[in-house]
Parts: C-alpha cells; structure tokens; sequence
C-alpha cells in the first residue's frame, strides 16, 4: 500500500487497563486483561468473534463498568464512569453499526459533536444571538475543518440516512473528531467497505494522528490494514489476552495463529 | 470580424499571458480575478491581489533556480494556485506542462519525462506520492511543490517545498524593496511572443499521447478572437471544472479570462460542481454532450419523483418550450399567444429549472468533443440557454468552427470561426490553419510531419462535408469510416452516437469493417437503468448483474431496433443495421485503457481484449464466458469473470427505392 512507515511513537501512557475482568450473568466477556495505550500510537486490538473486543472498548468508554481491574486514564485511576464522563475528559468514539442522526445532515451530525464544547447559554442560544453566534461561527469552522479534511464537501447538506455506508462512517469519524479528542476508540472503522474506500479510511486515521497528534485504539478484522496502519497490536480471545506486542511479532505468534486457524485434535 | 466592438475593445493589452495579467492589475485592479470555495465560503481574489501572489510565487521559484525555457509540471484540479502557478512560470519564460490529475503513475511519468521538467507543482499528497514514487525515472526532475500540506509533514523537505514557503521566499526580496518586483515586470515586459507559452499533451486517443506546443502570440490571438466573436467582457464569469491540462479549460477559462479579465471561479471539489455551480451562475459555460445529458436524465428522474401537479405543468410548458423556445431563443418571429405562454412558463418551469442546474445567467453555452443527442440538445436551447457547437483541437489552441448565435442546429458544429482557414480533402478529411495553430510536437518532428499537410494546413483526422450555407458536419474519425463484407458503407461513430442517445446506453462500441455485418457491444447507464429497475421492483446488486438481467436485455432490445429503423430511412446508412448486440459484464474505464481520459472509446483496444466476444458477436452463439483483468484507482489489479448473452437484433427493412416500386 502507499502508506508511508508510521513513526512508532515512544510517547508515555495514556491509558492503562490492568487486570479487567467484565462479566454479563455468568459469562465471562474479558477475564483478566491488561495491556496499555500510549499517547500518539494507533493500537490494533484483534481476535476472532467474540473475543471481547467490543466489550473492552465499551469498557474504556465508560459504558460498561469492569467487575475487578483498574483502569488508568492520564495518570489518575478511574472510577465508575459514564460514557458523557468518558467524553468530556477526551475520548471520542465511533461504533461498529454507524449510530448518527439519519434525519440529520453532515454538517449537523458533525456539530452535534461540539455540543460539548458550547459554552453559551440556553436564552443566547435560543435567540442565537450575541456570544452563541459568535460561538457558532467558530464551531462551524471547526466542523468545516473536518469536512474539508475528510473530503466531504459534496454531502455537507444532505441528510445522512441518504448516504452510502462507507460515507456514514466517514461522518461518523467526523463527528468522533470534532470532539478533538484525545484518545478515539474506532470499532471496525473499515466494516463493509470496498477496497478503495478502506484504502482512504487508513490515510484518514493516519492523518488524523499526523495532524491532530491523536491517540487511536481501533478494533479492526482485515488483517493487511492493521498490520499496515497500527504500532502495537494487542490479540484476544475468549476474553483472555494471548499476545500483545509489534504487527510483526503478533503475526509469527503461534497462539494467534492458532486462535484464528483453530488447532488440529 | 468584430475587433471594433466594445467588448473588444476593453480586452486586455499584451502578447502573452503574463503581459495581460499586468495589464489586468492595472486597469481593473479591483475587479474580482479568481474565486474559490474553501470550507464552505467563497473567497475572491482581485487581480491585484492575483498579481502579487504571482509575483510572490515567480520569485521563489526563481530563487530555487527556475529558468528561462525551463518546463515546469502542474499536477491537480482546479485549484487557484495551480493557475498561479502557470502565470508565474510564463512570467519567468518557463514552459508550464500540465498533467491530468487522475493519470496513473506510468501516465505521468511519460509526460514529465517526454516534456523533461524540471519542476512539478501538485496539489496534494496524492499527486506527490505519484511524482516521488517515478523518481528514478526522471533524472531531470529537481524540485517538488505541493498545495496542500496535509500528509506531507514528515517527507523529506530537501527537494519538496509547501506553496506557502516558496511564495515566502518571494516575498522575503518583495520586502527588501521595489527592486524584485520591478525586475520581475521588466522580465515580463521582454518576454516574447513567439517563445513557447505551453506544451499540453493530447489525450493519447489513438496511441501515446504527444505534446502540443503552442506559442504565446498565436494562443492570446485566437483568444482575443473568440471573446470578441461571443461578446465576452470582464463582467462574465465562469466555473473552472474542466481537466486542467485539457486544452478546453486552458482555453476557455484561463486564456479569454486573462484577455478578457473575467472572474474564474474554482469549484469546492470535483464532487461539488453542481452546487458550486448553482452559486456561482456562470455566464459563459462550456461541457461535452455527456454532461448535459447526465443534466437532463437528473431532471427527468425528479420530475418522475415529484408531485402530479408539478408534473403536470413540467409536461405541458415543455412541450410549449419544444414548439416556440428555440425559435423564441434565436429571435425568430413567433405569435403573442405563444410568446405569453412561453414567458408564464419561464416563470413555472423554465426559470427554476434553470436555476436548479445553475444555468440562470448563461449568456453563451457551448458543447463539443461528441456528437450531441437532436432531443438532448434541444432541449437545453427550449429552456432559452444559448447552447452552441463548436469543433476544435488542441493543435488549434480549440476554435475551428463554431455556431453563430441565432444559426444553430444539432448536428453541424458551425462554419470556419475568423481568422479559420478550413477545407475538405479528397479524401473527405477536414483541413485547416489557424490563428491559434500549434508549432509542432515536442520532440516528434515525425509526428509533426505527419499531422501537416505539405502546405501547412493541419489534418484533424476527422471526415466531415460542408452543408449548403457552410456549416461543417462531422461525420466520424477519418480512418475509421469502414466497409462491410459486400461494400456498404460502415460509419462506426455514426451508428454509436445515434445508440447512445438513447438514456438507457451509456457507452456503445460497433465493429462491421471487413465483416458480413454490424454487431454492437453496450454498456448500460447505471443511473437511468438502476431508477427504471427500482421503479419495477427489480433488485440488483453491482453493475455486472444488472446488465445481464433479461428485462435489461429486452429495453436495450427495442433501442437498438429503433436505430436500425432510422437507420432504415437513411439511404446511405442503410447497411449498418445491427443484426447483433451484447450487453458487457463491466463498464469500460480509462484506468484499464478502454477509454481515453476524455472518455472516448478506443475501439480496437477494446476489440483485442474482448475478442472472445467478438467471435461470439460474429460466431453465432447465444452466450460467452469472458474473464477480464481490471486495474483499481490504486493501480492493483483483479479480475472479472462473466457470461455474457450475446442478442439477436431485429432489423427494419429498408423502403423499396422509388424505381424499383415501379
């Protein structure tokens, strides 16, 4: 692909799970995982169905909250939190079935992820006037930003529930972006996509890092892009970590090989 | 010629395009020059403000040792810097060589090194990694610019330079005092009108593409006579959204803007124009026949969709348009009830039609390139949009011939334009000079040779006849007017054009030269066929599946019989029915050399690759198993595989002669 080498960050941690445990009755989603993010990297988590991949963002996230573990958010362990926590102290996310307002247009969508940066109040919004059109115009230039960036200025105004898939998860990644966050967890960013588009998702999350210094974690199936975009990758299955380490090390490992393949009895 | 009309007079003085750009600086310093959309908002450029960012731009490419006769790549869309960047290397008696965006690597590498430059200015990440990535092929390359910065950050910056940064450079002597920009006038002001102004490289319809070099003097002449020939003035406005390296927008928009000083306005994106071009109104608007016809086939679908009253009205003050809008149109006489119900229609259906489209101000339309639909084109001249053909080439820096406002019709491209002169050679090849005409072919003087006559007239490759009051008429590609088995006549263009006027046929490709008889291979347009299959609950899932479904096989049926029975009343054509047709697995794309990058069909190309198909055409039977290697955008290649239903054709008798009745 015509990607060029990703610098392998050597940033610090940014996040940190150690031990999780996540349970739902009696099935046991993660058993005991850790493993950590640091800032500026993209960090692949892998496994087959079902291996705890989605629960473990969820529990990043702050949706689900982990039985025992503790979970280290920039330096400060973290307590029981609500994903409108997670979002206000800089996690962004999109999600594995797109979830934006299909009535809505890009440009909205991609504003409703600055709602939490709007500081005016109800009555100047109401009469959007004085500080709240000031505010708007400078939101609208942050979204025009991501527009321009994700090189949708052709849909700007149409409602999204019009638009093709591989297009919904590209405003979806716009309104995860117009959070500016500072770690964006991307549940299978490539699902369902053709090759070109999947080819324009990876220059996509690699230029979000370059120009935003943004922290991705992403879960992703198609193993020729995570082995080509990510730093570090991290394998589960059946809620238990088997290896964590470089694409290359994680690609010769025998476990993974095996929890993908299956194993001969 | 009308060189004593206002609007000539008011054309911008000088011989070459940076000597215009000056003297648009000067005499309408505040006129707007260039717009451009750029996160959502229109922001314009005046032509003092155009000149500086030239200026700034011309002395850092200086500084980074650009010389005189030096040729410099421009690689990109319409972008307002890209069209800086031609001004300042003209400026500086560089030759500027653009390069069409969308070539593939190999393509682009061939241009850069067969024009050896220098330079290459691109707009993007893209373009840059396609120059970067053919480095060891061009020796000759010294120095790359990019537009936009995004993804770049981390290349190695040794050779390759932002924009910003080398106009900054140029800015850095602008500053130190009025010296640099004294000089750099001074070196526009000796800049000479017989130096070469451009080298644009042909679009390789029949073979390797070659660079046609056009010199300054000649290219603002033909300019200055076709702004006057269409009254163009500095109060038009167009929409740059053709090719860059396409001689159309060269022509049309950069060369009559500078002589003119017109507002040229760049769209947003590719994918923007419709609504780029809804908010700009252009004045003077240009586009091949297959953009009108995408228009029109868009109208058609949402009028389908709209409500029983709008379409109620759409129907009854179209057909009003049909009768009286072209006579309306072309200031012929027409009856008070007429012209009352023709003008409550421009304020029902006409006007808003229009301005939907964009089309509210047009003054002067032109379409050329193909030959345009008699409905499609009518159509567009009912609403009262001043649509005209024109013929021309890169090798005539465009006009040839071109439609008089008031004398147009379908299927004629007008006669010779001032200053043309055009003639029919025995062998019904088109011939002509012109004002514009290029100097030769870089670095081909065989090829050079080949393209004259021996006394000077260019061969256009097209066979044409003059109708009785002038006008010329295209009738195909010179050497590909064929005969059949028994020695009719077999005009494959002809015959394409007359299906693809049909909205269900997008592409349409017919062989018969040397065979018993015509067989045709389409391709189906996915927007028409895809509405007419979810309007008849017929599910699909990619383009190969619906053109194979046997109610696509039974509409592109009657299509092809209506054909052959026109063709039936032609005494000429008669023989060109089609007994055969197939529907291909797959569209034909000009990354996998099926078309040109203008979107012409390589016929023979075509031929050799599908050539399973063509035994099957001619063979007799009824399907035909064809496995096709296709190259994606990124240059990878894959294969599809299909079996495709070869059809038999019904074929309309032709009308007894009169003698033979008797």
């Amino acid at each position: 692909m015509n990607m060029h080498a990703a610098p392998v960050a050597a940033g610090e941690t940014l996040l940190s799970v150690e031990d999780v445990t996540l349970s739902f009755g009696g099935v046991k989603a993660i058993r005991g995982v850790s493993f950590d993010i640091r800032k500026g990297e993209i960090r692949a988590i892998i496994g087959p169905n079902g291996a705890g991949k989605t629960s473990m963002l969820n529990v990043i996230n702050g949706f689900y909250h982990p039985q025992g573990g503790v979970i280290t958010y920039k330096g400060a362990p973290r307590s029981r939190m609500k994903p409108h926590d997670a979002a206000a102290t800089g996690i962004a996310r999109t999600f594995q079935n797109v979830a934006l307002f299909k009535g809505m247009t890009t440009l909205d969508n991609i504003m409703s992820g600055r709602t939490l940066q709007m500081k005016t109040n109800f009555f100047w919004q109401l009469i959007r006037g004085g500080p709240a059109l000031r505010e708007e115009v400078e939101h609208r230039k942050r979204v025009e930003d991501i527009i321009d960036f994700l090189e949708i200025e052709a849909i700007r105004k149409t409602p999204v529930g019009r638009l093709p898939y591989g297009l919904q998860k590209r405003v979806e990644l716009g309104r995860a972006l117009a959070m500016e966050p500072e770690l964006l967890l991307l549940d299978e960013p490539m699902a369902g996509m053709n090759l070109e588009e999947k080819e324009d998702m990876c220059r996509y999350i690699l230029d979000v890092r370059e120009e935003f210094g943004t922290t991705i974690a992403l879960i992703e199936h198609d193993m020729g892009v995570v082995m080509d975009i990510s730093d570090r990758v991290v394998v589960l299955n059946y809620g238990e970590k088997i290896a964590d380490g470089t694409p290359e090390t994680v690609q010769a490992d025998q476990d993974v090989i095996d929890a993908y393949l299956g194993v001969p009895h | 010629m009308t060189a004593a009309s206002p609007a000539a007079q008011n054309q911008a003085k000088g011989d070459t395009f940076p000597k215009l750009l000056l003297d648009n600086a000067a005499t309408r310093p505040d006129r707007p020059a260039m717009r451009e959309k750029d996160l959502g908002i229109w922001r314009t450029w005046t032509w003092a403000e155009v000149k500086d960012e030239v200026m700034r731009f011309a002395l850092g490419l200086e500084q980074l040792g650009l010389k005189e006769g030096e040729t410099v790549a421009i690689i990109g869309g319409n972008k307002p810097r890209l069209y800086w960047t031609f001004m300042a290397a003209q400026s500086l008696g560089a030759i500027p060589v653009p390069v069409y965006a969308d070539a593939i690597a190999e393509e682009l590498a061939f241009v850069l090194d067969n024009a050896d430059c220098a330079f290459a200015v691109c707009q993007d990440q893209e373009q840059v990694d396609k120059v970067l990535g053919e480095q060891e092929k061009l020796p000759k390359l010294r120095v790359a610019i990019y537009d936009e910065q995004r993804g770049l950050r981390d290349y190695d910056h040794t050779h390759l330079h932002a924009f910003t940064t080398v106009q900054e450079m140029g800015a850095a002597l602008t500053h130190e005092g009025p010296d640099a920009a004294k000089r750099w006038e001074d070196k526009i002001a000796a800049g000479s009108p017989d130096a070469p102004s451009t080298i644009l490289y042909t679009s390789g319809t029949t073979g390797q593409s070659k660079g046609v070099i056009l010199r300054a003097g000649r290219a603002v002449q033909a300019a200055r006579d076709t702004a006057a020939f269409d009254h163009l003035s500095d109060a038009d406005e167009v929409l740059a959204y053709l090719p860059l390296a396409w001689v159309g927008d060269h022509y049309l928009n950069y060369a009559q803007g500078l002589v003119c000083g017109f507002c040229m306005a760049c769209p947003e994106g590719s994918d923007t124009v419709p609504h780029d071009l809804r908010e700009i109104g252009p004045t003077f608007y240009f586009a091949p026949p297959r953009v009108f016809e995408g228009l029109l086939t868009n109208v058609t679908i949402r009028m389908e969709d709209a409500g029983a009253i709008k379409r109620w009205l759409f129907k009854k003050y179209m057909a009003v348009a049909k009768e009286h809008g072209e006579a309306i149109l072309d200031g012929k006489p027409v009856g008070s009830g007429a012209r009352l119900s023709y003008w409550l229609g421009e304020r029902l259906i006409y006007g808003p039609v229009k301005n939907v489209l964009g089309f509210s101000r047009i003054r002067v339309a032109y379409t050329a390139g193909e030959a345009i639909g008699p409905d499609l084109f009518s159509f567009f001249r009912s609403l009262g949009i001043n649509l005209k053909q024109l013929y021309g080439q890169t090798e005539a820096f465009l006009y040839v011939t071109a439609q008089k406002d008031g004398e147009v019709r379908p299927d004629t491209v007008g006669p010779a334009m001032p200053g043309v002169d055009l003639k029919i050679a025995d062998n019904g090849e088109v011939l002509f000079k012109s004002p514009g005409m290029f100097v030769e072919y870089h670095k081909a003087p065989e090829k050079t040779a080949e393209a004259l006559t021996e006394d000077g007239y260019i061969k256009t490759g097209d066979a044409g006849i003059f109708e009785a009051d002038g006008q010329l008429k295209i009738i195909d590609r010179a050497k590909d007017v064929g005969k059949l088995e028994d020695g009719r006549l077999f005009a494959p263009k002809y015959l394409e054009n007359k299906l693809k006027f049909f909205p269900e046929i997008r592409e349409a490709v017919t062989y018969g030269h040397d065979r018993p008889f015509v067989a045709a291979m389409l391709n189906i347009d996915l927007a028409a066929v895809g509405n007419w299959a979810e309007r008849n609950n017929i599910a699909y899932a990619s383009y190969q599946e619906l053109a194979q479904h046997p109610r696509v096989a039974e509409i592109i049926r009657e299509s092809v019989a209506a054909t052959n029975k026109a063709l039936a009343d032609e005494p000429m054509m008669a023989g060109m029915q089609i007994k055969r047709f197939l529907v291909l697995h797959k569209e034909l794309d000009a990354d996998d050399g099926e078309l040109t990058r203008t979107q012409k069909v390589r016929r023979s190309f075509v031929a050799d690759r599908y050539a399973p198909l063509i035994d099957a055409l001619y063979g007799g039977a009824e399907d035909c198993f064809v496995r096709t290697e296709v190259t994606f955008e990124d240059g990878r290649r894959g294969f599809i595989e299909a079996t495709v239903k070869v059809h038999d054709a019904e074929t309309a008798p032709v009308p007894a002669m009169a003698e033979a009745a008797e």
